[in-house]
C-alpha cells in the first residue's frame, strides 16, 4: 500500500508536469486529490491492513498528499506565471500609433504676439489703456501736433468717416486720450495695443493692422530713459544678444525723434536678404514727447517730460515667426493658423 | 530723393567710401535708402566718331563704319542702327569692353565683314528708357557733336558716378537739394561747406521799364523775384548739365528748361521759365484764379481754376498755377527768343491744396509744400543768369525785379543747456552745445547761462527750443546718449479685468478646439442681403466709410458673424472643410454722437468635425458642440447660460436657434445657419454659429469659486429612463425631475437620448442620472423609492411621461 501511494505520488508528479492550464491542474487534483480521486481510494482499503501498519501508512499517505499538494501550488504559480507572461505578450500594442487627439484651438499668431509685448511692458511698470478705432480728427492729428493741410497727413493715407471722423491711422490717439483721462496726474506709463487702418493694399500694406502705443510722463524722463526701455523691450523680445540703434527720424508728435533698429534676427547682422544686406531691421518709431503736445492735452511741459513709442505688430510678428507675406495674418487659411 | 556724389562732392570734401557715409548719414537722419552703382559693370568705352560709312556687301541691314577714336586708325565696326550718320559723335565699346550686366564686348564677323567693338546704346549702357531722346530710341546713342572724341566715356555719361537714394523727412524740405545735403553732409564730417554766391556777367541795360511784379495776396506768395534774358538761343543743354539732370532724376529737355531743373536740383529753389513775348503786356500778376478760368498747362491738360488757387497771370489771363505747373502758352519753345526767369515763395499749404484739388504733384510743386528759403528766392535766379552765360545760351539783363512783402526777421531761440541735458539724459556743456549747432550754422551767441541761437532762413523747420535740441541730439548722436531706466514713483503693470478676461476666454476656447481668426473691420454691404437680413434689421445700420479701397471694404461690420463664415468659406474652398473659429473683436454702430458706438463681441462658427481619429470618433462641429463649448466656457468664468428656442431669427435655422441667457441678461445667439443663407454663401453642409456681446459677459462673470464641504454619507444613485412625447424639451423633463425629487436629490444629468423601434413614434427616451444625498445620514432604500415614486408620478402628470427603466447604479 505504502508502494501503491508513493508509486502515486510519482505519478500524479509526472502528470502535473505535463499539465498545461490551469484547469489540467485542477482535474490533476480532483483525480488524485478530490472526494472521489486516487488518495481517497487507496486510504479506503486501509481497513484491510493490520491495525500497527495503518499509522505508518497514514503517515505515508499525509506526505504523499503534502507533496502532491505541493507540487500542485509549485505548478499552478509556474502555470499563472506563464499565462501571465503569455497575456503581457499578447497585449503588446503598437506603439508608434499616434497618441489621441484632443485637437486644441489656436491662437492668432498676432495675439501671442501681442500679448508677449503686453508682458514685457507689464512687467516694466505699463497699464494697458484702450481706445476707439472710429476716431475724431482732434485725436488722430490735431492734439498730435498735426493741424489740418500739414505734409505729415500724407504719411498716413486716411480712411475717413466724415469730416471729423476717421478710422484712426495710429494708436497714438490713445495718448491723447490717456493724458486726458490723467488730467495732469504722474506718472503715466500705457501701452495700447489695438487695431489702425490705411488707405493702403499691395503686398507690403494691409488697410488694417495693428499696433502697440506706448507712453510715459513723469518729472525727470529722458531720451536716454526712452532708450533704455526699448532696448529692454529688444532683448526680452528677440534675445538677449540683440543690438538695437536709434537713427533721427520725424513724426510731428515727438522731438527728438527717432526710428528704433534691431540686429538682424535672421542673420544676427551679418547681412541677409531680410535686412536688405545691411544687418539692420527697423522695428518702430518713437521719441520725447512734443512739448505742444503736453501743452495741448494739459501738461506743462516745462514741469514733465515724456517718451512715447508705436510698433507695427505684424513687422514682430513676421521678424519672431519667420512670416514673408504679410496677407496671411488676414486671409485666416486654417493650415496657417494651425502652425501656431 | 537721388543724389549724385559727383555733384556733392562740389561743396564738400568727401574721402570715406560711399557705404560709411551712407551709414554716417543715416545715423544724423538723412536716411539712405539705396546706393546705386550706375555703370559698375560698364568698362572701356570711349566717344568715337564715325569719319566713314559703308554699305555692308553682304547685308542689306547692315553697315560697315569707320570711328575715329582721336588717334590712330579708325576702327571698324559693323552696325545696324538706323541712326548713324557720318560726322556723328557715339560712345565704342572697344574690344575686351563690358557694358550693362557684364555683358563682354568681342571681336565678331557679321556676315563676313570684321567688327571690333561695338556702338552703344543707351539701354546697353543701363539708361532709364525715360532719359532716351526719341530718335535715339531705335537705335545708338548720339552725343553732341562738339564732345572731344576719344575719351573715357563714363565719366562724361555719369557711369563713374554713385547715387544716394535719400529718404528724407516731411520736416526737412531745405535736404531736397545738392546744397541742402552738403550743408547736411559737411556738419556730419565736420568739414567745410564750399559755396559761393553766384557772380553772373550782366548786360549793361537793367529790368527797369521792362517788366513789373504785382503780388494781390502776399499771404500766399511772400516773394517774386523775375530776370530777363535776352537773345536767348533754345537747343540742348550741354553735356554735364545733362548727366546731372539724370543722376538727379530728371529728364533734359532743353537748355533753358535744364537751367531751371538744374538750380532747383542744386539750390532747392524752383524756377520757371516764361516765353517773356508771349506774355501780355510783358508783366506778372501773382493772384487767385477767377471762377471759370481755365489754364492749359504744359502737359497739355485743360485745368479748370478755383478761386482758391493762387496762379501766375499776365494782364489778361492764367499763365501757370503757382508753384505747380506751367500754362503751355508761355511756354518755351525753340522760337522763343526772351525769357522772363520766375523765382518766387509761395505759401506752402496753399499749394499743397492746389496741388492735391488737381491731382497734380511735381518736383517743384513739392519743394514749395515742404517750404523753400524765401532769402533764396534772388541767388537760385542769379545761378540761373550764370548758367545761361556759362552755356551762352543767351544775355542777362542786369539787375531783378524783386516783390518782397513778406520779408522776415530770422529767428531767435533761446536755449538753454541745462534743458537739453534734461531731456536728452546727458551731460554736454554750452561750449559743446555750442559747438554742434556751428556745424549746422547756427548762429550762437553766450547770454549768461543760455545760449542765443539764430536760426538759418532755410531751416523752415526749426522755431523751438526742442527743435534745437533735436538738432543737439542727431549730430551728437543718438548712439551716444546712454540708456537708462526711467526712476521715479514705481508703477504696478497690470492687466485690466476686460482684457485679462478676454484672455482667458480665448484660451478656454482654444481649449475647447477652437481656432482664433482676425478679420477685416470693413466689410461688403452686400453680406446683408446673403444673411437674409430683413430692410429694417438694426445690424444694416452701418458706418460707411466715405473713401472705401472698394464696395467690399466699404462698411464697418456690424456683427461680427458674417467676417467668420466668410473664413470657412474660403478654407472650405481650399478643401479645408472642417473647423471652429472665433473671433473677438468690436462692431461698429452709428449713433447721433461724433463717434459710432464700439461694442466688443465675441463670435464662434463652425462645420464639419473636429478631433477624432483612430481610437476616437471624433466631434460633430454641430449646435450641441458649439453649445457645450459656451456651457464650458461660462462654468469658468462663474456664469451659467440658459439657452432659449426661437425660430424668426432669418439667418438661423427655425429649429436649431437659441438665445443665449445668462439670468435676465440676453446675451446673444447660437444656431445653425439657415439652409438659405448657405445656398447664398454656396456652402453646403451644416454650418453652426454664435454670437455675444462680451461687454456685457464682462460684466456678469466673476471669479464665484466657493468651497462645499465633501460629503460625508455615501450618496444613492438611481437611473431613470422616461418616456416623453418628442417635443416636451429634456430641460422641462429636467426641471420636473429636480422640483419633484425635492433637497435630497442631489444632482440630475442627462445621459442618454433613444428614438426608435422600442419607443412608440412621436415619443422618445430621455435617461437621467439621479444622485441622492443627505448631509447628515445614509439614505435608506425606502426614503430613496418614495421620491422616484414622486417624480415619476409628476413625471406623469405634467409631462405625458412614462417610465421606462429604472435600476439602480
Ligand atoms: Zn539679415
Amino acid at each position: 500500500m505504502e508502494q501503491k501511494l508513493l508509486q502515486m505520488a510519482e505519478e500524479a508528479k509526472k502528470v502535473l508536469e505535463e499539465a498545461k492550464s490551469l484547469e489540467e491542474i485542477n482535474e490533476v487534483r480532483i483525480r488524485y486529490l478530490g472526494k472521489k480521486g486516487e488518495l481517497t481510494r487507496i486510504l479506503r482499503g486501509m481497513g484491510a491492513l493490520p491495525p500497527d501498519r495503518r499509522p505508518r501508512v497514514g503517515q505515508v499517505a499525509n506526505e504523499v498528499r503534502e507533496v502532491i499538494e505541493a507540487t500542485i501550488a509549485a505548478r499552478t504559480a509556474a502555470v499563472k506565471e506563464r499565462i501571465k507572461q503569455a497575456r503581457l505578450l499578447a497585449e503588446k500594442i503598437d506603439l508608434t500609433l499616434p497618441g489621441t487627439n484632443f485637437s486644441l484651438g489656436h491662437f492668432h499668431p498676432l495675439t501671442l504676439v501681442q500679448r508677449q509685448i503686453e508682458d514685457i511692458f507689464l512687467g516694466l511698470g505699463f497699464e494697458i489703456a484702450e481706445g476707439p478705432e472710429v476716431e475724431l480728427d482732434y485725436y488722430n492729428f490735431e492734439a498730435l501736433n498735426i493741424p489740418k493741410d500739414h505734409p505729415a497727413r500724407d504719411m498716413q493715407d486716411t480712411f475717413f468717416i466724415g469730416e471729423e471722423v476717421v478710422l484712426r491711422t495710429h494708436t497714438s490717439p490713445v495718448q491723447v486720450r490717456t493724458m486726458e483721462r490723467m488730467a495732469g496726474r504722474i506718472p503715466v506709463k500705457v501701452i495700447a495695443p489695438g487695431k489702425v487702418y490705411r488707405r493702403d493694399d499691395d503686398a507690403t500694406h494691409s488697410p488694417m493692422f495693428h499696433q502697440v502705443e506706448g507712453l510715459a510722463i513723469d518729472t525727470r524722463i529722458t531720451f536716454g530713459d526712452l532708450k533704455g526701455v526699448l532696448q529692454t523691450f529688444a532683448a526680452e523680445m528677440f534675445g538677449t544678444s540683440t543690438r538695437t540703434r536709434f537713427r533721427p527720424s520725424f513724426f510731428p508728435f515727438t522731438e527728438p525723434s527717432a526710428e528704433m533698429d534691431i540686429s538682424c534676427v535672421m542673420c544676427g547682422g551679418r547681412g541677409c536678404r531680410v535686412c536688405s544686406y545691411s544687418g539692420w531691421l527697423e522695428i518702430l518709431g518713437c521719441g520725447s514727447v512734443h512739448p505742444q503736445v503736453l501743452e495741448m492735452s494739459g501738461y506743462n511741459s516745462e514741469e514733465v517730460t515724456g517718451f512715447a513709442f508705436g510698433m507695427g505688430i505684424e513687422r514682430i510678428t513676421m521678424l519672431k515667426y519667420g512670416i514673408d507675406d504679410l496677407r496671411l495674418f488676414f486671409d485666416n487659411d486654417l493650415r496657417f493658423l494651425e502652425q501656431f | 530723393m537721388r543724389v549724385s556724389l559727383k555733384w556733392l562732392r562740389e561743396f564738400v570734401e568727401i574721402d570715406l567710401p560711399p557705404e560709411e557715409l551712407a551709414e554716417q548719414m543715416t545715423l544724423a537722419g538723412l536716411a539712405v535708402e539705396a546706393i546705386h552703382y550706375p555703370g559698375k559693370d560698364i568698362q572701356k568705352i570711349y566717344t568715337g566718331r564715325i569719319v566713314k560709312i559703308e554699305p555692308h556687301p553682304n547685308a542689306d541691314k547692315l553697315v560697315i563704319c569707320r570711328v575715329f577714336l582721336g588717334a590712330g586708325e579708325p576702327v571698324q565696326i559693323v552696325t545696324g542702327a538706323p541712326n548713324v550718320e557720318e560726322g556723328r559723335v557715339i560712345v565704342l565699346a572697344v574690344e575686351g569692353a563690358r557694358l550693362t550686366g557684364g555683358l563682354p564686348i568681342k571681336k565678331a564677323k557679321f556676315r563676313g565683314v570684321e567688327s571690333r567693338g561695338m556702338l552703344c546704346s543707351w539701354q546697353e549702357l543701363g539708361f532709364d528708357p525715360k532719359y532716351i531722346p526719341a530718335d535715339q530710341a531705335h537705335g545708338i546713342m548720339v552725343l553732341p557733336p562738339d564732345t572731344p572724341v576719344g575719351t573715357d566715356a563714363k565719366p562724361l555719361l555719369g557711369l563713374d558716378d554713385v547715387i544716394l537714394e535719400l529718404e528724407i523727412t516731411p520736416n526737412r524740405g531745405d535736404c531736397l537739394s545738392m546744397l541742402g545735403v552738403a550743408r547736411e553732409v559737411a556738419a556730419i564730417l565736420n568739414r567745410p561747406l564750399r559755396y559761393d554766391p553766384p557772380q553772373v556777367a550782366e548786360l549793361a541795360r537793367g529790368i527797369e521799364g521792362r517788366t513789373r511784379v504785382d503780388i494781390l495776396h502776399p499771404e500766399l506768395c511772400s516773394r517774386y523775384v523775375a530776370r530777363l534774358f535776352t537773345n536767348v538761343r533754345v537747343g540742348p543743354s550741354p553735356l554735364w548739365m545733362q548727366e546731372r539732370l539724370r543722376a538727379a532724376g530728371v529728364r533734359p529737355i532743353s537748355n533753358i528748361v535744364d537751367i531751371t531743373n538744374y538750380v532747383m536740383m542744386e539750390l532747392g529753389q524752383p524756377l520757371h521759365a516764361f516765353d517773356y513775348d508771349r506774355l501780355r503786356e510783358g508783366r506778372i500778376i501773382v493772384r487767385t484764379a477767377k471762377a471759370g478760368e481755365t489754364l492749359v498747362s504744359l502737359d497739355g491738360v485743360t485745368r479748370e481754376l478755383t478761386d482758391e488757387m493762387l496762379v501766375i497771370a499776365d494782364a489778361a489771363a492764367p499763365v501757370a498755377i503757382a508753384g505747380v505747373m506751367g500754362g503751355l502758352e508761355t511756354e518755351v519753345t525753340e522760337k522763343t527768343v526772351n525769357v522772363l526767369l520766375e523765382s518766387a515763395h509761395f505759401n506752402p499749404t496753399s499749394i499743397r491744396r492746389t496741388s492735391k484739388a488737381l491731382g497734380l504733384r511735381s518736383e517743384a510743386s513739392v519743394r514749395f509744400e515742404k517750404g523753400i528759403d524765401r532769402e533764396g528766392c534772388l541767388p537760385a535766379a542769379a545761378r540761373a543768369a550764370q548758367l545761361l552765360r556759362q552755356i551762352q545760351a543767351g544775355d542777362v539783363v542786369a539787375g531783378a525785379v524783386d516783390n518782397y512783402p513778406g520779408r522776415r526777421a530770422p529767428e531767435k531761440i533761446v536755449l538753454r543747456p541745462a534743458r537739453v541735458n534734461h531731456v536728452l539724459g546727458t551731460a554736454l556743456t554750452g561750449e559743446e552745445i555750442s559747438r554742434t549747432l556751428s556745424r549746422l550754422h547756427f548762429e550762437v551767441n553766450e547770454a549768461g547761462e543760455e545760449l542765443l541761437v539764430n536760426v538759418p532762413g532755410y531751416r523752415n523747420d526749426v522755431h523751438q527750443e526742442i527743435d534745437l535740441i533735436e538738432e543737439v541730439a542727431r549730430l551728437y548722436g543718438y548712439n551716444r546718449i546712454p540708456g537708462t531706466l526711467p526712476c521715479g514713483v514705481s508703477t504696478l503693470g497690470v492687466r485690466t479685468r476686460e482684457r485679462a478676461l478676454a484672455d482667458q476666454v480665448k484660451e478656454i476656447l482654444v481649449g475647447c478646439g477652437l481656432t482664433e481668426v482676425v478679420t477685416f473691420s470693413f466689410v461688403n454691404p452686400a453680406v446683408f442681403d446673403r444673411f437674409n437680413l430683413p430692410a429694417q434689421s438694426s445690424l444694416r445700420e452701418a458706418v460707411k466709410l466715405q473713401n472705401p479701397l472698394s464696395e467690399e471694404h466699404s462698411v464697418l461690420r456690424t456683427w461680427l458673424l458674417p467676417g467668420l463664415v466668410e473664413v470657412l468659406r474660403r478654407n472650405f474652398h481650399r478643401r479645408v472643410t472642417n473647423g471652429a473659429v472665433f473671433e473677438l473683436g468690436r462692431v461698429f454702430s452709428p449713433r447721433s454722437r461724433a463717434l459710432p458706438e464700439e461694442r466688443l463681441m465675441l463670435a464662434a462658427a463652425g462645420t464639419g468635425k473636429i478631433a477624432g481619429g483612430w481610437n476616437a470618433r471624433g466631434l460633430t462641429v454641430d449646435y450641441y458642440f458649439l453649445k457645450g463649448v459656451f456651457e464650458t466656457l461660462a462654468a469658468r468664468i462663474g456664469l451659467h447660460f440658459s439657452f432659449a428656442p426661437v425660430n424668426n431669427h432669418p439667418s438661423f435655422h427655425p429649429g436649431r436657434t437659441a438665445r443665449i441667457f445668462s439670468g435676465e441678461e440676453e446675451l446673444g445667439i447660437l444656431g445653425e445657419l439657415h439652409p438659405d443663407v448657405l445656398e447664398n454663401l454656396e456652402l453646403t453642409g451644416r454650418v453652426v454659429a454664435c454670437e455675444m456681446d462680451f461687454a456685457k459677459i464682462t460684466a456678469l462673470a466673476r471669479e464665484r469659486r466657493q468651497h462645499t464641504p465633501l460629503p460625508r454619507f455615501p450618496a444613492v444613485e438611481r437611473d431613470l429612463a422616461v418616456v416623453v412625447p418628442r417635443d416636451v424639451p429634456a430641460q422641462a423633463v429636467e426641471e420636473i425631475i429636480k422640483r419633484a425629487g425635492g433637497p435630497l436629490l442631489h444632482s440630475v444629468s442627462l445621459f442618454d437620448v433613444y428614438e426608435g423601434e422600442q419607443v412608440k413614434k412621436g415619443f422618445r427616451s430621455l435617461a437621467f442620472a439621479l444622485k441622492f444625498l443627505a448631509a447628515d445620514r445614509t439614505l435608506t432604500v425606502e426614503e430613496v423609492a418614495s421620491r422616484i415614486e414622486n417624480i415619476t408620478a409628476e413625471l406623469a402628470q405634467k409631462a405625458g411621461a412614462e417610465i421606462r427603466a429604472e435600476k439602480m447604479s
